[in-house]
């Protein structure tokens, strides 16, 4: 059964090779391959899921080793997969949301010329994700972590014509170095600690380490987990990459890469156990991350924007979890796995909406769309009764959860994160509230596009709604599902371990509080936005408003401390560059370069002067060697 | 002569003949060689009686069959266990079948196959009169210039010689990494060697540069064959037999006395290190290491580029081999005398060809240069003198032969009215022109200057391990050194392809047939699969890394 689990992997490696090497000829059947081979790697996910449902508890991890990738004494490094609880559920997320969406994008892409790249560039995220939740060691987890990054820019500025799409897939890009950088520096920590970077000697060696050594590794990955997660301070590229086409933005940018970040803290739990400070670090980091993408949602007009904010926002509640430790990690995972459903859900209904509306984008020119796309109507509207926690959902469930969690910690703490978690849901109802009405109720606010064409909406194609339905009901199943009987909590507890910590309060009161919460958040966006005609154009705001419409200022703060501080400091590394450290590399390479010069002359093409250049060697090895014998 | 000489020599007349033992020879076990040598035969056949328009075709299909045979044979012997348990010394001590002869056998068959479709090819030049024509002289014999070289491309001949004279130079090199006395060393030395240098002079365009080429390493090879023959005669006289091993128990003293008429002789420390020294230096001509190789750029600028490719590749290989089996099982008691003296000729053939390069402007003069400084390279993993070292040379020679083809090949697509473009600068802007020919020479020379991923640093890494185990640590500074100046020239054409403005009179990349497609395609796969996953071919070389003594 290990076997079948590279498999998992070669399958869309071999439709991203195929796709990108094929040519021309694959133009008109290239994204039925892609979406063959995507749904080719679920169904092997889908056996290996029965077989680990068919084992006992303690069996359900397969390890299989492919090869030695780097063998040196002292370094090794191996090419093995790990199949256990946690990788499962990520292989069946990312492949089932995957397929879901090649199928969704069939219909979505179906005009565009480069459509047969653009599958296989899908498929290559695919492959790169799975080796990045299959890898047994940090090594090759790095590589997979690189691939996402690759394909991610390869999408976000997949309609590279656009200057803004290439801008906002360099800066994805660079962003994402910063993080990649913390990662690279937290395998080579641990490499120096522990001797090696295979997650099981290292995880289970974490408390030999000094408590220093485990922080510093814990905070390099929490580095690397704000940058591909867009956690705060490294969250400014989630919103440019709405760029890139809707079923990308759905993919990549909401169910599967942004929360790879999540699936680093909670793999290496063992290490954050073991580093308190780190913790708190990342409990902050989950906070602030989920109040700033929640406030940065309210204020955008452009609906995949608002919802990446939104993303953010909830990626914030599971990094504030995964934060807490063995109280929350399986409901990190749990809130992952039903915000990949809801929120790939309303990704693809926002595509099919833009479908229908010329590709318009600001739902200031929406409205009243519910009767021309009722499947995207209902659908999307699951996904939003999903998100905001409407009880029964699958969002109700799962971060009601986090939210005890939060409380649970206990101490100040518990009462500051909690309240902070509270108050992000109650404006998730609000921005969410804000975005259904905008859309899909009140006046029609439609205008013509730049070619003066007038928008005619209409329902998307089946190939494009089966998808969304599918979605739809895993929104509004799979929480309870999942939470009933504790069913996700007994299967990954193996892997994660689990503590019920003490909370102050009981369930019941944060229940009713989170209910409260999300009463005012409707409530509000209702007076505002249902009561009242939405103005065409936005009006001035306060000056929270104005600030959260530009990103709470992150580009601007990041302009100046980043940029101008960076620039200053390249001027003084070139003034030093070109005067010291030119100096001596130019000495160098023109001293061998005349050197280089003269020798050559010795070559003047004469066989005489050869032979006799043969001559004196012979001459010379004779010599030395008895030479040698003589000292 | 005195008349008890006389005397003794009419008595041995006398004796009867049924003291001559009768030669046991294992066919089998030297099926590989005698496979090709006998394919050569065919050729020579086919030349004289089969019509001109086929020759080409049988001359094509005989070779590759006899290569594929050959290959096979050698397939066969080692999972035989030719190459690990069953290993012995065949043909009446002549000839070792064990695992470096078996794995040199096998990288120098298949680089002589790729070199085949790299001969075989005859669609790059335009068509003459209605011809194809391929890389080599209409008619060898021809002045250049004259009516009679007017005439022969007129009527549309081809040397077709050329594969004949690929096989017995294959043959030749076959039996020189598995000689296993010095006069079998010495015959396989001329029987590959004689060959090439005709195949040097066969150029079709630029002949008279060829023929210089041709005619500078006949001289430079019969002066370096001089050498190594007296050097045979010292190491005789020293140990009164040419049998590998037998000297090797006089060296470390286990016999002293074979024949009694070299008494005198016998023994004597001066015969050996000169004679040593004499036969080595014959071996580093071949290996083109430095100060040895002044011939090189000038006999890879003027030969056809196939014969380049062929030549730069497999010799290495056959000489190599040779030279590791000298070292190895002739000459293990005096180590001592040749690690310093290696130490030095790799030090500066490894320095020597990266420095020297740095001012090429020519592409097939720079990858001279270049194989000169693999040479030191592939020197330093010799001196390491344990079995890794000897594992860690086969790996590299296998990864090197096939960039080398490859590298070769690619050269001979790029060009203009001149026939191939091999000025540096005509190369400017190549990567916007043609960016798959490009991006293939860029992973050849990306595997020249040993960038992980490629088969060129796998090998690289191999080699400077075995010698920094065996203690060479300052030999791996300046190895790491000079490739670090080697990188330089490599970047440095793969910035002139892709970064600068192509010009507008610029060469033309010529499509070829899927002989010299298959050439390149072999090199860029077995760079990529021996860069990334070269765990099983390093082993297959560990296995096959012990000597039969």
């Amino acid at each position: 059964m290990e076997n079948l689990i590279a498999l998992l992997i070669a399958a869309p490696l071999l439709g991203a090779a195929v796709l990108l090497v094929g040519g021309r000829r694959l133009d008109a059947v290239g994204q039925w391959i892609g979406t063959l081979l995507s749904t080719t790697s679920f169904v092997f996910g889908v056996i290996l899921f029965v077989d680990l449902l068919g084992r006992n508890t303690d069996d359900r991890t397969l390890i299989q080793h492919l090869y030695t990738w780097v063998p040196v004494a002292g370094f090794q490094a191996d090419v093995t997969f790990r199949l256990d609880q946690l990788s499962m559920t990520f292989v069946l997320l990312i492949t089932g949301v995957g397929s879901l969406i090649h199928l969704y994008s069939v219909g979505y892409m179906e005009h565009d010329e480069r459509r047969r790249r653009f599958f296989g560039y899908l498929n290559l995220f695919l492959a790169a994700m799975l080796l990045l939740v299959l890898a047994d060691n940090y090594l090759l987890l790095y590589v997979g972590w690189e691939g996402v990054g690759l394909a991610s820019y390869l999408l976000i500025g997949f309609w590279q014509h656009k200057p803004s799409a290439a801008t906002a897939a360099k800066k994805a890009f660079l962003v994402n170095r910063v993080g990649d950088m913390g990662l690279s520096i937290a395998i080579m920590l641990m490499f120096t600690t522990f001797g090696t970077f295979a997650f099981g000697p290292v995880l289970s060696h974490a408390t030999d380490a000094s408590e220093g050594r485990l922080t510093a590794i814990g905070l390099m990955l929490l580095l690397a987990a704000c940058g591909k997660s867009a956690q705060v301070p490294l969250q400014s590229w989630l919103g440019d990459a709405m760029e890139g086409p809707t079923p990308v933005s759905a993919l990549i940018h909401a169910a599967t890469m942004v929360t790879a970040g999540v699936y680093l803290i909670v793999r290496s739990g063992a290490i954050f156990n073991a580093a308190p400070d780190a913790q708190l670090v990342v409990t902050v980091v989950g906070a602030v991350t989920l109040l700033f993408g929640a406030i940065v949602g309210c204020a955008k007009d452009d609906i995949k924007k608002a919802l990446a904010g939104s993303t953010m926002s909830q990626i914030g509640y599971m990094v504030l979890a995964a934060g807490l430790g063995p109280i929350g990690y399986v409901f990190a995972i749990m809130h992952l796995v039903t915000h990949g459903f809801f929120k790939a859900g309303l990704f693809l209904g926002a595509g099919s909406v833009m479908h229908g509306m010329n590709d318009e984008v600001d739902m200031r020119r929406y409205g009243g769309l519910r009767k021309y796309m009722p499947v995207t109507f209902i659908t999307f509207g699951l996904g939003y009764l999903a998100i905001i926690g409407f009880p029964g959902l699958s969002g109700f469930f799962s971060k009601d959860k986090i939210i005890e969690a939060a409380f649970a910690k206990g101490g100040t703490e518990g009462w500051i994160l909690g309240t902070c978690a509270l108050v992000g849901a109650a404006i998730t109802a609000f921005y969410m509230t804000r975005v259904m009405l905008m859309t899909f109720f009140g006046e029609k606010r439609w205008q013509p596009d730049e070619h003066g064409h007038e928008p005619h909406p209409h329902e998307s194609p089946k190939v494009m709604t089966i998808p969304m339905i599918v979605l739809a009901v895993g929104s509004v199943f799979a929480g309870g599902f999942f939470s009933i009987g504790d069913r996700f909590l007994h299967w990954l507890e193996p892997i994660t371990g689990h503590s019920e910590g003490d909370s102050p309060i009981s369930a019941g009161v944060v229940t009713g509080a989170t209910m409260v919460c999300l009463i005012i958040g409707v409530g509000i966006a209702y007076l505002q936005y249902g009561r009242r005609p939405v103005p065409a154009v936005a009006p001035r705001g306060s000056l929270l408003t104005r600030a959260a419409r530009r990103d709470l200022l992150q580009d601007d703060f990041n302009h100046v401390v980043l940029v101008r501080g960076g620039e200053h400091l390249t001027r003084s590394l070139v003034y030093v560059d070109h005067t010291l450290v030119d100096g001596v590399v130019n000495g160098t390479a023109a001293g061998f370069g005349g050197l280089s010069g003269r020798l050559r002359k010795l070559q003047n093409g004469y066989a005489r002067s050869y032979a006799v250049s043969m001559f004196g060697g012979a001459a010379l090895l004779v010599a030395a060697t008895l030479l040698m014998r003589a000292v | 002569m005195s008349t008890a000489a006389v005397h003794s020599l009419w008595t041995t007349a006398a004796e009867p003949i049924s003291k001559i033992p009768t030669p046991k020879i294992e066919y089998g076990q030297l099926s590989p060689t005698l496979i090709v040598v006998g394919a050569a035969i065919v050729g020579v056949l086919v030349e004289a009686f089969v019509p001109r328009k086929s020759r080409y075709y049988a001359q094509v299909f005989v070779s590759a069959v006899a290569l594929c045979a050959a290959f096979a044979a050698v397939v066969a012997l080692a999972a035989d266990g030719y190459g690990t348990t069953k290993a012995h010394i065949a043909a009446m001590g002549a000839i070792a079948v064990d695992g470096p002869s078996l794995f040199l056998q096998g990288t120098i068959l298949l680089a002589g196959l790729v070199g085949l479709f790299t001969f075989a090819e005859r669609r790059l030049d335009p068509e003459a009169h209605g011809n194809r024509v391929d890389s080599f002289a209409a008619q060898a014999a021809s002045v250049p210039g004259s009516d009679s070289e007017q005439a022969a491309v007129k009527a549309g001949f081809t040397t077709t010689e050329v594969f004949p004279l690929l096989l017995f130079a294959i043959a030749g090199m076959l039996v020189f990494p598995s000689a296993n006395d010095l006069l079998t060393l010495f015959v396989a030395l001329e029987v590959f060697s004689l060959p090439l240098y005709l195949l040097c002079a066969l150029a079709r365009r630029k002949r008279l540069m060829s023929q210089e080429a041709a005619v500078k390493y006949f001289l430079l090879g019969a002066f370096a064959s001089a050498f190594t023959l007296f050097g045979i005669a010292l190491l005789y006289g020293y140990a009164g037999s040419v049998s590998y091993a037998t000297i090797a128990q006089v060296v470390d003293g286990s016999v002293t006395s074979v024949d009694p008429a070299l008494a005198n002789t016998m023994g004597n420390d001066a015969l050996l290190l000169i004679g040593a020294a004499m036969v080595v230096m014959g071996l580093l001509f071949k290996v083109g290491a430095v100060p040895f190789h002044m011939w090189t750029p000038d006999v890879y600028q003027g030969a056809p580029t196939p014969v380049t490719g062929f030549m730069a590749a497999a010799t290495k290989v056959a000489a190599f081999g040779a030279l590791l089996r000298l070292l190895y099982v002739v000459l293990p008691g005096m180590r001592w005398d040749w690690r310093p003296v290696m130490w030095g000729v790799a030090i500066i053939t490894m320095l020597g060809g990266a420095i020297v390069a740095i001012t090429q402007t020519d592409i097939k003069r720079l990858l001279a240069y270049s194989s000169i400084a693999h040479a030191g390279f592939i020197l330093a993993g010799v001196i390491a003198t344990s079995k890794d070292g000897v594992s860690s040379v086969l790996f590299y020679l296998a990864a090197y032969s096939f960039v080398t083809i490859g590298a070769f090949a690619v050269v001979t697509l790029v060009r203009d009215a001149g026939g191939e473009a091999t000025h540096l600068s005509k190369w400017a802007g190549l990567g916007r022109r043609s960016p798959l020919v490009a991006a293939v020479f860029a992973v050849f020379l990306l595997a020249f200057a040993g960038i992980p991923l490629t088969s060129g640093f796998a090998g690289k890494f191999a080699v400077f391990k075995a010698a920094a185990e065996g203690g060479a640590v300052p030999l791996v500074v300046i190895g790491v050194i000079s490739s670090a100046i080697a990188a330089f020239f490599y970047i440095r054409v793969i910035v002139l392809m892709f970064f600068s403005e192509p010009k507008p009179e610029g060469p033309t990349v010529a499509v070829p047939s899927p002989f010299t497609m298959a050439a390149i395609g072999v090199g860029v796969a077995v760079t990529l699969v021996l860069g990334v996953a070269p765990q099983y071919f390093l082993n297959l070389a560990s296995q096959a890394g012990v000597f039969v003594r």
